[in-house]
C-alpha cells in the first residue's frame, strides 16, 4: 500500500467515525429512503389491522386494502377530471387468475405462484377459511357479506387446491361486487389458526396486531395513534409490482399542521382537511388537489315522519323549499360538492343515483305550503348533528336555522358527540337532523334499500314507511337479479320520484372526497372505500 | 423519614380506591354507546348487540365493576378499543413522552422564571419588573394551543428553523432502544447523536410552548415571596451586619422564599400535565394526554380509567415528593407523619 493511499483510507475511517456527530444534513442513504417512501399524514389512524376485527375503524380498512388480496377487484376507468375512478361494472382478477360466473355459482382459479408474507403458498382452503371467517365473525364484516347474499360457510366450496367455488344463495346482482369489497380478503389460515385460541377461534387478536395476508404491502411497525409503517412485499404476484417501497403513515391531529407539512414539502399526501384549506390550496397551485364526488353518497336533512309536524308531507315540502341550498354550497363547502337540488322543471327522472331534486330555495312557496298545512305561524323544533363532522355540520345547521327563522320556525341546534351519534340515530327520536349516507356498492336500489325501505334499517333515519316504496325497491332488486332492464328502470325511476314527492329526507349535495398531494406524486385512484391504494402510486 | 413515607402512602390508599370507583361510574355515565360506535357506520341493531356482548357491556354494572377491579389487581387495565392495544402497555409507552416534554418545559420555565422573579423583586418598579409583569400576563392569557400554533407557523412554516411538528423524532430516524423511555437520554446511551439532535430539535417548540404557559405562576410567586422575605427582619439584620447583597439575596432571602415556590411548582407540574393534552395535539406528540382525549371522544372506557388512575398515582407521589422537599429546605416544617 502506498503511503498516500494509506493516509486516504485512514482519513476516510476517521471521517466515518466522526460522521454521526457531524451536523445532520441528510446522509445519502436517508435521501434515497425519502424518494422511495410515501409519507402520509392524516388525523386518525387504524385501531385494528384486520377488517374482520371487532370495531375496526375506517383507517383500518386502508391497511387491509393494501396488505391483503381479494379474489377479484375492479378495473379503473377515467373519472371526473381524468382521475382514475374504479369501474363499478368491470372486474379484474386479483388473487384469482381467472373466474367464471355461472348461473348459480362462480368459480375462481387461484394464481399458483401466490404466497403469503411468510412464504406459504395461497391455497383454496385459505380462501374458504377466510370467507367462512367473514360470514361468521359477526358485526360489520358479516353484515357487509350478507348485503351480497353471502351468509353461510356452505356457500364456499374447495374444488381442488387452486380452485374455489362460491355458490349463490339466491340470484343477487350484488354478490359479485360484494366479493370485490374490502371484507372478503384472503387470510393466511395456517398462521392464524396457530395463533387462535378456544375463546378466539378466528384468531382476531392475532390479526389485529399484524397483517397475515398475501397483499402488496405488509405492516412492519404499528404504534397505535402515532404511526403505521408498511413495506412493499417484493414477492407480490397479484398485480404489477408497486413503485413505492415504503409507506409511512403518521397521525397529525392538527389540520393546520397537516397543511403546513404539505406546503413545506415534508409530507407527500393528506386528506381530512377543512374545505377552505382545500379550496385555497387548489387556487394557489403549489399542490395537486383532487376532489371527487363520493360514489352513492348524499348529505341530507332528515325529518322524523312519525311525529308532528313532519308527519305532514306539506310541511316536509315546505322545508325542502326553505333550505338555503346555494348558501350551503358557497359558505360551507366552498363549492367542493355536487348540488343535489334545483334540477330543471322538465328534466326527466334518470335511472341513476344520486340525482338532483327539483327543489330550490323559494321562501314564498314554503310559506304558502306551511300555511296550507296549518302552521302559518311556524313551530319549534330541534336540529341535531354529529360533532365528529362539525366542520361541515355546524355552519350548515346554522344556515338552516337562519333560513327557517324566516318562516317562524324556531330551531334549536343540538350538537351530538360523535360517540353518541350512532345511539341517537338508532333511537330514531331526533325530529330534524343532518347526516351523510354513502354505500360501498354503487347501486340505487342498494341505497334505497338501506335508507327508504319499510324494514326500517338504522339508515332509514326518518322512520319512513310506505308500502308503495317497498314494492318499488323490492321490485328493482328482483329485476336486477333477473336482468330485466325495463322493469328495473321503471322501478328505479318510480322510487326516486316517490322519494322526492314524499320528501322524508331532503338531499342537499353529493360530498367530495378531497386529497392533497405533492406535484411529484402520481397514480392516485378513487375507490368506493375512499381510502388510498398505494399499489398504483408513484413518487418522482 | 421512612415511617413518614410509609404513612403517607397508606393515607393515599383510600383516595386511590375512591378514584377507581368514581372513574368507573363516571365513564359509565358518559353519554354514548361504545358498542354502537365500534359497530361502525353500517351496522344493524343485531351487529351492535353482538359487539356489546363481546365487549361485556351487556352485563350488570356491578358485575362489570367486579371484573374490572379483579383485572386491576393483576395489573391489567383492560384494552383500548380505539387503538386496540392493552392500556397498561400504552400508558407505559406514552408516559415517558409526556414526562420528557413536561419536565423539559418545566426546566425551561424555571430557568427563566426564577431569575426573572428574583430580579423583579430586588428592583421593584424597574424595567425588569415591568418585563416580568408583561411576560407573565402574556403567558397566562395565551391559550397553549394558540401559542403552539403560532410557534409552528413562525418557526416551522415561515422561517423553516424548526423541524416538522411530527412527534418525537424525524420520520426517517428510528427510535433508540428503550432504556428510560426518554429519547434525549436513550439516544445518548445508544451513542446515536444524529437521533439525539433530532429528538432535541423536535422537543424545543413544544417545550417552549409549555414554558411560556407556566412562566407566569412561577415568576409571580417567586417575586411575591421574595418581596415578603426581603422586607423581613432577618434580611434587614443581615444587611445591617454588612453582608454582601449577593449573599443576602441568595443564601438568606432566596432559600426562605423557596417554600411557596416549591408548592407552586408542584401545582404547575400537574397543571402542565393537563395543558399537555393540547400541546400534544398540536405537535402530534404521542403522549398520554392526547391518548386520553381520543379515548374520551370515543367513549372508550378502559384508557380513560387507566389515565385517571395513573394521574392519581402521580399526584400522590408528587405530593409526597414535595412534602419531603419541604423538610429538606426548611427543617422547621419537617413533618411528623
Amino acid at each position: 500500500m502506498k503511503r498516500r493511499d494509506f493516509l486516504k483510507s485512514v482519513s476516510g475511517l476517521a471521517a466515518g467515525a466522526v460522521a454521526p456527530t457531524a451536523p445532520a444534513i441528510w446522509s445519502p442513504a436517508k435521501a434515497d429512503a425519502r424518494s422511495e417512501t410515501l409519507l402520509i399524514v392524516s388525523e386518525g389512524g387504524p385501531n385494528n389491522l384486520d377488517i374482520h376485527g371487532v370495531g375496526t375503524n375506517v383507517p383500518g380498512y386502508e391497511v387491509s386494502w393494501n396488505c391483503y388480496d381479494r379474489l377479484i377487484s375492479h378495473e379503473m376507468k377515467s373519472g371526473p377530471g381524468g382521475v382514475p375512478y374504479y369501474d363499478r361494472d368491470k372486474f379484474k382478477p386479483e388473487l384469482a387468475e381467472d373466474f367464471n360466473i355461472g348461473d348459480m355459482s362462480v368459480t375462481f382459479k387461484l394464481r399458483k405462484n401466490a404466497k403469503f408474507h411468510d412464504g406459504t403458498p395461497v391455497t383454496a382452503k385459505d380462501v374458504k377459511w377466510s370467507l367462512d371467517r367473514a360470514v361468521s365473525v359477526g358485526g360489520f364484516p358479516t353484515f357487509q357479506m350478507s348485503a351480497g347474499s353471502l351468509t353461510k360457510p356452505e356457500q364456499f366450496v374447495v374444488v381442488d387446491d387452486h380452485t374455489v367455488r362460491v355458490d349463490f344463495l339466491r340470484k343477487d346482482k350484488l354478490t359479485i361486487p360484494d366479493l370485490a369489497v374490502i371484507v372478503p380478503c384472503v387470510v393466511n389460515s395456517e398462521l392464524v389458526k396457530k395463533n387462535a385460541s378456544e375463546k378466539d377461534p378466528w384468531g382476531l387478536e392475532f390479526t389485529k396486531q399484524q397483517t397475515a395476508g398475501s397483499g402488496a404491502y405488509k405492516v412492519t411497525k404499528w404504534t397505535a395513534g402515532t404511526e403505521v409503517v408498511m413495506e412493499r412485499n417484493d414477492d407480490w404476484v397479484s398485480g404489477p409490482m408497486p413503485k413505492i417501497k415504503r409507506v409511512i403513515w403518521r397521525m397529525v391531529p392538527q389540520a393546520g399542521n397537516r397543511r403546513a407539512l404539505l406546503e413545506r414539502g415534508d409530507a407527500d399526501i393528506s386528506y381530512e382537511l377543512p374545505f377552505k384549506d382545500f379550496q385555497e390550496m387548489k387556487t394557489n397551485g403549489k399542490l395537486n388537489v383532487v376532489s371527487l364526488p363520493f360514489s352513492n353518497g348524499i348529505q341530507y336533512i332528515g325529518m322524523n315522519v312519525t311525529k308532528p309536524p313532519f308527519d305532514n308531507p306539506r310541511v316536509r315540502q315546505a322545508m325542502a323549499y326553505a333550505m338555503p341550498y346555494q348558501k350551503i354550497m358557497d359558505a360551507v363547502l366552498f363549492g367542493l360538492a355536487n348540488p343535489m337540488f334545483g334540477a330543471a322543471k322538465d328534466r326527466p327522472t334518470e335511472v341513476a343515483w344520486p340525482q338532483p331534486t327539483k327543489y330550490f330555495t323559494d321562501m314564498e312557496k314554503a310559506k304558502a305550503l306551511l300555511a296550507e298545512a296549518g302552521y302559518a305561524n311556524g313551530f319549534e323544533t330541534t336540529i341535531s348533528f354529529d360533532l365528529n363532522f362539525a366542520g361541515v355540520n355546524e355552519p350548515l345547521c346554522v344556515l338552516v336555522q337562519e333560513s327557517l327563522a324566516q318562516l317562524g320556525i324556531k330551531t334549536t341546534i343540538n350538537k351530538v358527540p360523535g360517540a353518541n351519534w350512532r345511539t341517537e340515530l338508532t333511537k330514531k327520536e331526533m325530529p330534524l337532523f343532518t347526516n351523510v349516507f354513502s354505500g360501498w356498492l354503487d347501486y340505487p336500489e342498494y341505497f334505497f334499500y338501506w335508507c327508504y325501505h319499510g324494514n326500517n334499517s338504522i339508515f332509514n333515519t326518518m322512520s319512513y314507511k310506505s308500502p308503495e316504496m317497498d314494492k318499488l325497491i323490492d321490485g328493482a332488486r328482483i329485476a336486477a337479479a333477473n336482468g330485466d332492464t325495463a322493469a328495473y328502470d321503471a322501478d328505479v325511476k318510480g322510487f326516486v320520484d316517490l322519494a322526492f314527492a314524499d320528501i322524508p329526507r331532503i338531499p342537499l349535495y353529493q360530498p367530495f372526497v378531497n386529497v392533497a398531494m405533492q406535484k411529484n406524486i402520481s397514480g392516485y385512484q378513487y375507490w368506493f372505500h375512499r381510502r388510498l391504494d398505494y399499489r398504483a402510486m408513484a413518487k418522482g | 423519614m421512612l415511617t413518614m413515607i410509609g404513612k403517607r402512602l397508606l393515607f393515599a390508599i383510600p383516595s386511590l380506591i375512591g378514584v377507581v370507583i368514581v372513574t368507573f361510574l363516571l365513564t359509565r355515565a358518559l353519554p354514548g354507546d361504545p358498542a354502537a360506535y365500534f359497530a361502525g357506520p353500517a351496522a344493524t341493531k343485531e351487529a351492535v348487540d353482538q359487539i356489546r356482548k363481546k365487549l361485556g357491556f351487556d352485563k350488570p354494572l356491578i358485575e362489570q365493576f367486579v371484573r374490572y377491579t379483579g383485572d386491576l389487581a393483576h395489573g391489567d387495565l383492560g384494552t383500548s378499543l380505539t387503538t386496540g392495544q392493552p392500556v397498561a402497555a400504552e400508558l407505559r409507552n406514552r408516559l415517558p413522552a409526556s414526562a420528557e416534554l413536561t419536565l423539559l418545559g418545566l426546566v425551561v420555565s424555571i430557568v427563566i422564571a426564577i431569575p426573572l422573579g428574583v430580579l423583579a423583586a430586588t428592583r421593584p418598579g424597574s424595567w425588569i419588573d415591568h418585563l416580568c409583569r408583561v411576560t407573565t400576563t402574556a403567558g397566562v392569557s395565551l391559550p397553549v394551543f394558540f401559542t403552539g400554533l403560532v410557534l409552528v407557523y413562525l418557526f416551522y412554516f415561515r422561517l423553516g428553523w424548526a423541524p416538522a411538528p411530527l412527534g418525537r423524532l424525524d420520520v426517517f430516524y428510528s427510535a433508540p432502544p428503550t432504556v428510560t423511555g426518554f429519547y434525549l437520554i436513550d439516544t445518548l446511551i445508544a451513542r446515536d447523536f444524529e437521533a439525539f439532535r433530532s429528538a432535541l430539535s423536535q422537543l424545543i417548540l413544544p417545550a417552549v410552548t409549555l414554558a411560556i404557559f407556566s412562566l407566569a405562576p412561577i415568576a409571580r410567586m417567586t417575586r411575591a415571596s421574595m418581596l415578603a422575605v426581603l422586607a423581613s427582619d432577618f434580611v434587614r439584620t443581615a444587611r445591617a451586619s454588612g453582608l454582601s447583597p449577593g449573599k443576602v439575596i441568595v443564601t438568606y432571602a432566596f432559600r426562605n422564599a423557596m417554600l411557596p415556590v416549591i408548592t407552586t411548582l408542584s401545582m404547575v407540574f400537574s397543571f402542565l400535565l393537563g395543558a399537555n393534552v393540547l400541546v400534544e395535539k398540536v405537535f402530534a406528540w404521542p403522549g398520554i394526554g392526547s391518548y386520553a382525549v381520543e379515548a374520551l371522544i370515543a367513549s372508550d372506557f378502559a384508557p380513560v380509567q387507566g389515565f385517571v388512575l395513573t394521574m392519581a398515582v402521580m399526584y400522590v407521589l408528587l405530593n409526597l415528593l414535595i412534602d419531603i422537599l419541604y423538610g429538606v429546605i426548611d427543617p422547621r416544617v419537617r413533618l411528623e407523619g
